[in-house]
């Protein structure tokens, strides 16, 4: 068994940093994973091994169901249909202008020249060739 | 007292009109800590110079100066402060002490329901997935913080910009910036000239969490892509108007595909200048109004042993400690005489 934070690890990330690395990766995806492909998705280089011990920790919490695939698993978030989290969240983020001393999002509301603004940016940037699809 | 106790308010009026200009182009991490430091020490010296000229006015109430037991004439005398910048200034002090327990209260209760919904969302680990399509990202403080993400955020980008969300939610629960808003926000209720720095503060912020996920994924235009995709991913969303916030997304991508902000020393060294000025100017009118209060006691004490025409013992030169002692009997009759 590898050690997450074993110096091979680049990021050198811990144990809960990973955890949440898999699981936004499978909430990410069109279908369930299997660990060597959820390894793929994820940025640096993580051994098999480590991706493996996760998704079975994950699947221990009760946080993922999984069904065997070749020789493996292939793993998929539990749904949470009823979807009382993401209602209680949008209540929270709609308390009124006091949020915003609490909550920090990730980015705030866009007006119309953002959006344009925006987009001539990003545009320009991968343009030059330097964007994160013109890279690699 | 003459000056000291208005260069509180110079320094506010003056670090509201250039933190917000200098701020968001410094390294951000640095420029937050200052900017707390700066809110925290206008903040004070805007409530204790208030405080000190409505003292002054109120110290010459003459029911007030009997319970003091110092000479309201004697004060009235030697003090430059005009009753009506007095009266202002306590009107001003009891607004802003409202404020602040308004903005306390509501705080304190927005504090404890978000920590109430961190602890009941489900599952023990660091990220929480809303099972949602409308594209949300935040950092759920409490004990442990958690990010929650909902799945239309997540699907909207790529592996790696995935790693950059992440990222810079962890650095605002890292680096605890719910604390650092809350200062802020408690500051502009106490002052409202403190608002631009507030608002200042929270893009600060902002930046601070964005220089960081770059540093954890080791590539700034991938945050910048990951923060202008999820902005573009927003609009539209079913979400509450914001105010103020315009142009802060495109600025936070502009200054991630540029090279990160050169360490400079100069805005640091203005600003730790002003607030040294604060605070010793609030200290110097502090101890010049305690020495005021001192000249109006003894004034006292000795319109009291003329008043009651005792023939003098010693010299004018007595503590108020002394002069305390004859308090009962004279009392009565300096207040009747005036």
């Amino acid at each position: 068994m590898s050690d997450p934070n074993n110096p091979e690890n680049p990021g050198r990330r811990a144990r809960g940093e990973l955890e949440s690395d898999v699981l936004a990766t499978l909430w990410a995806a069109d279908g369930p994973l299997t660990a060597r492909q959820v390894m793929e998705r994820l940025p640096g280089d993580l051994a098999y091994t480590t991706v493996l011990t996760i998704l079975s920790r994950l699947y221990d919490k009760g946080m993922l169901v999984r069904h065997r695939e070749g020789r493996g698993f292939a793993y998929a978030p539990v749904r949470d249909e009823a979807s009382h989290t993401a209602r209680r969240m949008r209540s929270l983020l709609e308390e009124g202008s006091d949020r915003e001393a609490v909550l920090t999002r990730f980015v705030s509301e866009l007006s119309a020249q953002d959006e344009q603004l925006l987009h001539q940016l990003l545009a320009a940037h991968e343009a030059r060739g330097e964007g994160p699809d013109g890279k690699r | 007292m003459l000056i000291s106790v208005y260069v509180p308010f110079a320094v506010t009026a003056l670090l509201t009109l250039l933190a917000p200009r200098l701020a968001r182009g410094l390294s951000p991490r640095p420029a937050a800590w200052a900017l707390a430091c700066a809110a925290l020490v206008t903040a004070v010296g805007w409530t204790g110079s208030l405080a000190l000229l409505a003292f002054t006015g109120v110290a010459q109430i003459p029911q007030v100066a009997a319970e003091g037991h110092w000479s309201a004439s004697a004060l009235r005398a030697e003090d430059p402060v005009y009753l009506v910048v007095a009266a202002v200034s306590a009107l001003v002090l009891t607004a802003s002490v409202a404020s602040l327990g308004v903005a306390a209260v509501r705080q304190v209760r927005l504090v404890v329901r978000a920590r109430r919904e961190c602890a009941a969302l489900p599952g023990d680990t660091e990220l929480a997935v809303l099972d949602d399509d409308t594209p949300v990202a935040f950092a759920l403080p409490g004990s442990p913080g958690r990010i929650v993400v909902s799945q239309g955020m997540l699907r909207r980008l790529t592996d790696e910009e995935r790693a950059a969300l992440l990222a810079h939610e962890r650095a605002h629960l890292r680096g605890r910036h719910h604390l650092f808003l809350a200062l802020w926000r408690l500051a502009a209720a106490a002052n409202p000239l403190l608002r631009p720095l507030a608002g200042t503060g929270a893009f600060v912020l902002e930046r601070w969490a964005d220089e960081e996920a770059a540093t954890r994924v080791g590539d700034r235009p991938v945050v910048a892509h990951a923060v202008g995709r999820a902005a573009l991913a927003s609009t539209g969303a079913a979400r509450p108007a914001l105010a103020a916030t315009g142009g802060e997304v495109p600025q936070r991508v502009r200054a991630l595909l540029a090279p990160p902000p050169a360490r400079r020393r100069m805005p640091f060294l203005v600003g730790a200048l002003l607030l040294t000025m604060c605070c010793t100017s609030l200290a110097n009118a502090a101890s010049d109004s305690d020495r005021m209060v001192d000249t109006a006691e003894r004034a006292r004490c000795a319109e009291l042993l003329i008043s009651a025409s005792t023939p003098p013992v010693g010299d004018h030169r007595h503590g108020p400690g002394f002069c305390r002692c004859p308090h009962h009997r004279g009392e009565r009759e300096s207040v009747a005489y005036r």
